[in-house]
């Protein structure tokens, strides 16, 4: 198991990049704890259901689970394994997610529990996305107790990423409530594979989705990620018409989604059905999991992209995982200075006064405080 | 009330006091070798009298369909030597029963019962059987018990020794194994049940090893093809499994995998074959034969024809045969 990712809250600690430390009250897991009857499905007969929560829509016999492998189908009855069956959880800077326009400079109560409804074949952290939740360890903290932690810890949000907080919808759900009460707002670090009905339900709880768009073919999709585009498209444009703060990540695997026209169909159907606000980050790829023979992507490639997508016209392009590149920084769109100075996951230097550039007050996208 | 394998073991251990273990010359080959056969031979057996007067298996009976089954598939005069042909008492023999279902159409337990008695009578010790399947919950509603203690027979889940920490791969599909194949087990019974799946047409020999993997979940998407094809070449699960032996005393025709009383008929059988795939293409025979007689539709109608099982035999998989004119089927 990674380490990176693994060391949970049994493991004590705390700070940035560090496990946090466990909540007073955290006790030991009881399996049914974690059992809550799950939202959105329909019942069949013969004591089968149809999960609708993502677009996958399994039907699912009795005694069986879902693609996710955390819901599973009980005498006719739905229950996700996973509420408040936390796996990891770290104090992480929010530019880690990333978010770049969303409280820059913050730190993110980030945790997750088992289970995913895709397989990406590049999947970094697939030891807990890519398991069912009796397969790794886990702790029982529930949504109060979460948001008494991300306090606890100084944090302004608690992140819902790592796996696929949609397979853990519930538990987020409850969470993000139990986090606003507490003053505490939520980001959701998601592949947004979700149906409308939970998305919507999702964008009344939670503060901000960070969305990574795997790629912009439905091939990809297929044969890399084991899902669909479409639906995730049609969750971005939901999104943006609930004004939810977005921002999006692209995944540069070379070869397979790195070419000039999927770039540009990328930015052209951003600009015109998401605006010219969304940030997009194109990071780079790292081999793992079941792309081990692919190299990391060359940096050109990267920069390729941003050139695309700035000469598409949209106003905050990124490159990510290339600590110190230029492109980390936010330059305002009007008169191109810097307004938010990055260094890795530190913020250096940020030129904004009430969400406005400082030196020519045009307006800059995003959640600054 | 859980049946006790072990139970028996004072029994065999007694019949088996003195006894020789002919080992000589035999060939162990496992299952996925059968494709390189010229014909890969299925044999049925029935007894119309399986269960006597009531709904329940009689042992007796049964333990006669299982030699009937294994003296017709291995040509021998006796039920011991063709067991003997499947291990050395060396080595730790795994039965990978099918419990997801629970009672009614799992695994049955005599038959499991059964086979533990012929491979001590074989001279496989007790503590050189294992019997397993996903998850000790799925066995004990199946009607097992569990049992983990030395010198006897065990019966465990996955959930019990985990999973190995390193991917193996096979085309579409990258799993962790489950450690009790890996580990614990030198060669693997795959006691499969016959029955209808709702996502992948029929599930039998070649899906039975689903329960080996940490993942199976992933695996059912486009009627589970090529995926099932692709995990049983996991090289545990192809170079371990010697034999199939499929519980057909009853047999499930539609609403698979869950037990659905009023899709089941008593077949009274039992299928023994080296060739998964040979065994899995007669089996779903059957079943569509079954879902005619019923006026249901093929499974083809019902997008969920079980396209795995060619892809199992094709060029790339090797794992044994789908031509009718490559499979002889031997009704006993």
């Amino acid at each position: 198991m990674k380490s990176a990712i693994l060391p949970c809250l049994l493991a004590g600690g705390a700070g940035r990049g560090t496990p946090a430390a466990p909540p007073a009250g955290a006790e030991q897991p009881e399996e049914a704890r974690f059992i809550v009857e799950a939202a959105f499905y329909e019942k069949q007969p013969y004591k089968k259901i149809k999960c609708r929560l993502c677009p996958r829509e399994c039907v699912i016999d009795d005694r069986e689970r879902g693609y996710c492998g955390v819901r599973e189908n009980r005498g006719g009855v739905y229950y996700t394994l996973v509420h408040s069956r936390v796996c990891t959880a770290h104090v992480d800077p929010i530019e880690k997610k990333p978010f770049f326009h969303f409280l820059p400079g913050s730190e993110a109560f980030s945790i997750a529990t088992a289970g995913c409804n895709v397989n990406c074949k590049m999947c970094q952290n697939w030891e807990i996305s890519q398991v069912r939740p009796e397969q790794v360890r886990a702790t029982y903290l529930p949504p109060r107790q979460l948001a008494a932690a991300a306090r606890e810890n100084r944090c302004a949000s608690i992140a819902y990423t790592y796996s696929e907080p949609v397979i853990y919808y519930e538990y987020m759900l409850d969470a993000a409530e139990a986090a606003r009460a507490a003053g505490v707002k939520s980001a959701v670090v998601t592949g947004a594979y979700i149906q409308q009905d939970p998305l919507k339900k999702m964008c009344q709880r939670v503060d901000a989705v960070k969305v990574d768009l795997k790629a912009f073919s439905q091939k990809f999709y297929k044969e890399v990620v084991n899902g669909e585009l479409k639906p995730v498209l049609d969750a971005l444009v939901t999104l943006r018409k609930l004004g939810m703060w977005t921002e999006i990540v692209y995944l540069v695997v070379p070869t397979l989604n790195d070419s000039d026209r999927e770039f540009k169909a990328l930015a052209a159907w951003i600009k015109s059905e998401l605006g010219l606000d969304v940030p997009v980050h194109f990071t780079r790829f790292h081999p793992d999991y079941l792309l081990k023979n692919l190299p990391p992507t060359p940096l050109p490639t990267l920069e390729r992209a941003k050139a695309i997508a700035d000469a598409a016209g949209l106003h905050y392009v990124y490159v990510g995982n290339v600590p110190r590149h230029p492109a980390e920084n936010t330059y305002c769109p009007k008169c191109r200075r810097t307004v938010v100075e990055r260094a890795g996951f530190t913020i250096k230097a940020l030129g904004l006064r009430k969400g406005k550039c400082q030196n020519c007050q045009q307006e800059i996208a995003g959640v600054w405080s | 009330m859980g049946h006790d394998i072990a139970s028996r073991r004072g029994f065999l251990h007694r019949c088996l006091a003195g006894a020789a273990l002919a080992r000589g010359s035999v060939q162990y080959a496992n299952a996925a070798q059968a494709g390189s056969q010229a014909k890969s031979r299925v044999v049925i057996a029935r007894d119309a009298g399986l269960r006597g007067a009531g709904a329940a298996l009689d042992s007796g009976r049964l333990l006669k369909l299982l030699d009937r089954s294994l003296q017709s598939y291995f040509a021998s005069d006796s039920p011991l030597e063709a067991w003997k042909r499947l291990a050395r008492p060396t080595e730790v023999v795994g039965l990978k029963v099918n419990c997801l279902a629970g009672r009614g159409i799992s695994t049955s337990v005599p038959l499991v019962e059964a086979v533990c008695e012929r491979l001590q009578q074989a001279g496989i010790p007790a503590k050189n059987i294992v019997i397993w399947d996903r998850l000790n919950s799925d066995l004990e509603s199946a009607g097992f018990r569990l049992a983990t203690g030395p010198g006897r027979i065990r019966c465990l889940g996955n959930d019990a020794l985990g999973y190995e920490t390193e991917l193996t791969a096979y085309g579409s599909a990258a799993s962790l194994m489950a450690r009790t194949l890996t580990e614990v087990c030198d060669a693997v019974i795959s006691l499969p049940v016959l029955k209808d799946h709702g996502i992948v047409g029929v599930t039998m020999a070649l899906k039975n090893m689903f329960g080996a993997i940490h993942n199976p979940n992933k695996y059912h998407v486009d009627a589970g093809d090529p995926y099932v094809a692709d995990v049983y070449m996991l090289p545990p699960i192809r170079q371990k499994v010697r034999l199939a032996i499929c519980d057909a005393t009853t047999a499930q025709y539609e609403g698979g995998p869950s037990y659905m009383p009023h899709w089941t008929w008593p077949f009274n059988g039992l299928m023994v074959a080296r060739d998964p795939v040979a065994l899995d293409y007669t089996g779903w025979r059957i079943i569509e034969k079954k879902r005619a007689e019923k006026g249901m539709k093929p499974l083809r109608a019902m997008q969920r024809e079980p396209a795995y099982i060619a892809t199992a035999a094709d060029a790339a998989h090797r794992l044994g045969a789908n031509d009718p004119a490559r499979i002889q089927v031997i009704e006993v």
